[in-house]
């Protein structure tokens, strides 16, 4: 297809922000987006995700001193209608004056291309995110999803170098966000430009993203690729923020996690008085009481289809959270033993 | 008594109101302008007598002409005043819209202290070309009026609607490349439209129908209201003055009823 492979390779290089009013938005950061790849800002709101999506875009300016580079020529001063990037916003920003194809082809007739030409293009688009038959629409008249697809047909009309997307599917319902997830993935893959997208959701950075940058406060906390995010956060927030997590603390003597439900060896696990120790809950699982090496007692058990989730005390100093196979019988109250392997244990950095 | 008497019931005062003070004195008003000595020909005399013809003309023109300069700078002031923060805004706003307190013969009067005899401009003009431009009791004088009262009426409706308008609609239309000029004339203007088609109907109607700056400025000046006033009090001209009447209201709301029309299909995409 036609728009397969082109893209920009985007650096940013210690841009920050800080607002009129003297509220810091962003810290100086800097980062490194490969042609063609899809990175994920992800974090909760107001940290700073969306103040560096709207750097990047041009439609704010970074703090002295910061610099954006498309390719390697600095964009900082170039305003956002002369940097072709292609832009979904959260509330689609669809012209209600004009019909679907035109906003698609809006930005083809501010560039001056000829009528046959961006027919051609809008019919391309339209037919690649499946809203044939909607072209003389009006925007009122289409649904919260076709809406979404219309603004991806505009924003992408246009082969921008980059494809900034701002919280495109948090307009819409669950079941259709999953759905419009997986579509929009294949999308991203097909199309191949280099894009940035901008979400609170970890389910739709881990499946979107070839890197996902993990952002709180208005700074990077880590960035990674979603299984190395997930598998090895850097700190307590990330892992909290990703997924689910149980964060213990207690102190490890020669590579042995000592709980108040029994001992666990840790992998790479030096003498500590107070570690803090991360435990995906589905790497626990859950055994007879006796056999394992920890034990608690079932708190509750929550039926949810595909697993249950059990909450263990007893164990640790907190309960623990268990993902177990929907075929494990256990009743609150009953003992149970667990068995966590040494490298699902994670050890965090204390925080401050 | 049953639910639905009651509402009927209710619905009494406004139609003694709509009957006594509405339809009555209109019905009255149609009827008187078909007794003069032509009869219903007198309506048509409306149209076909010179005089009566060209201030209608006039009228309409100068109620056009103001509506459209109104809305132009109450475009671009409510724009900038709904989109900037900056110390004294706030009395700007105030004053810009504190001539909605003024009736029309005060608004009259300060043409004349700006414009007339020994006004401003005159006093002005006079010291640098030693010429007194003087242009108050003319129908440039009430066209400067209309500009003033029309202006705040509309640039309230217009900021309203600038306040509700989607910033993302014109990030969007940048990001696709196009010019600040290209933002306004396909994103905000598009928008603003049915703003601009309401607060310009009340514009036209006022202009249209405004005496009491007409009747200050000067007796003389040809607009349909002071043709209506001095036949009816000056030539005691009942039928003519009914006749012309309804001829106003008439094109007013038709001009008006037009205008809807024109920009309905943009009112109602921009909804």
């Amino acid at each position: 297809m036609s728009t397969a492979g082109h893209g920009a390779a985007v650096r940013i290089e210690a841009c920050g922000k800080t607002f009129a009013d003297g509220t810091r938005a962003l810290d100086p950061a800097t980062l490194d987006i490969a042609r063609g790849e899809t990175l994920v800002l992800l974090g909760p709101s107001g940290c700073g995700k969306t103040t560096m999506l709207r750097i990047i875009a041009g439609l704010e300016l970074p703090d002295a001193g910061g610099k954006v580079l498309f390719d390697g020529k600095d964009m900082t001063s170039v305003p956002i209608e002369r940097r072709n990037v292609g832009m979904v916003f959260q509330s689609y920003a669809l012209f209600p004056n004009m019909t679907v194809a035109d906003n698609i082809a809006y930005g083809l007739k501010i560039r001056g291309v000829a009528r046959d030409e961006r027919a051609a293009r809008v019919a391309e688009l339209v037919a690649l995110t499946n809203i044939t038959g909607l072209e003389n629409r009006r925007i009122d008249q289409l649904s919260g999803g076709q809406r979404q697809r219309v603004a991806l047909a505009r924003a992408v009309a246009i082969r921008p170098g980059i494809l900034l997307l701002d919280e495109p599917l948090t307009a819409l319902d669950a079941a259709l966000r999953d759905r419009l997830r997986t579509e929009l993935n294949r999308l991203l893959r097909a199309l191949g430009i280099t894009t940035i997208y901008v979400t609170h959701d970890q389910a739709e950075a881990m499946e979107l993203g070839d890197r996902i940058v993990v952002m709180r406060k208005g700074a990077i906390a880590q960035i990674g690729a979603p299984r190395e995010v997930y598998f090895v956060p850097k700190d307590r927030f990330v892992a909290e923020f990703i997924g689910a997590a149980n964060i213990v603390e207690a102190p490890i003597e020669n590579g042995i996690l000592i709980l108040p439900g029994g001992r666990l060896s840790i992998e790479g696990g030096a003498t500590t008085a107070n570690a803090t120790v991360m435990i995906r809950p589905e790497t626990i699982r859950v055994t007879n009481a006796g056999t394992e090496a920890l034990s608690g007692v079932v708190d509750s058990v929550s039926f949810i289809g595909d697993r249950q989730r059990i909450v263990v005390s007893g164990a640790s100093s907190k309960p623990l959270n268990v993902d177990a196979p929907n075929t494990i019988q256990a009743k609150v109250g009953d003992r149970v033993g667990l068995s966590i392997a040494a490298d699902a244990l994670r050890l965090l950095p204390s925080e401050p | 008594m049953s639910q639905k008497s009651f509402v009927w019931l209710c619905l009494l005062p406004l139609a003694v109101v709509t009957t006594a003070f509405f339809l009555l004195p209109m019905a009255r008003l149609v009827v008187a302008g078909a007794e003069g000595p032509h009869g219903l020909a007198g309506y048509l005399a409306v149209l076909t007598e010179g005089r009566y013809r060209a201030t209608l003309f006039n009228t309409v023109l100068l109620a056009a002409a103001a509506t459209v300069v109104t809305l132009i700078v109450a475009t671009i002031a409510g724009m900038f005043l709904q989109r900037h923060r900056f110390p004294g805004r706030a009395v700007l706003i105030a004053m810009l819209t504190f001539p909605l307190a003024f009736p029309g013969v005060v608004v009259g009067f300060m043409i004349i202290l700006l414009a007339g005899r020994q006004g401003l401009i005159g006093d002005l003009s006079n010291r640098i070309f030693g010429e007194k431009f003087v242009f108050a009791y003319s129908i440039y004088g009430l066209f400067l009026g209309y500009l003033y009262f029309s202006i705040p009426r509309v640039i309230l409706t217009i900021m309203a609607a600038v306040q509700k308008l989607d910033v993302g609609l014109e990030e969007a239309a940048r990001s696709l490349g196009a010019s600040p000029w290209a933002v306004q004339r396909d994103v905000v203007l598009p928008a603003l439209a049915p703003a601009f088609v309401a607060s310009g109907a009340i514009a036209f109607a006022t202009a249209m129908g405004a005496f009491g700056t007409a009747f200050t400025l000067a007796t003389n000046i040809d607009v349909l209201p002071m043709l209506i006033y001095t036949e009816f009090t000056l030539a005691a001209n009942f039928a003519t003055s009914a006749a012309l009447s309804v001829g106003l209201g008439l094109i007013t709301w038709l001009i008006l009823a037009l205008a809807r029309t024109f920009s309905g299909s943009a009112v109602a995409a921009a909804g």
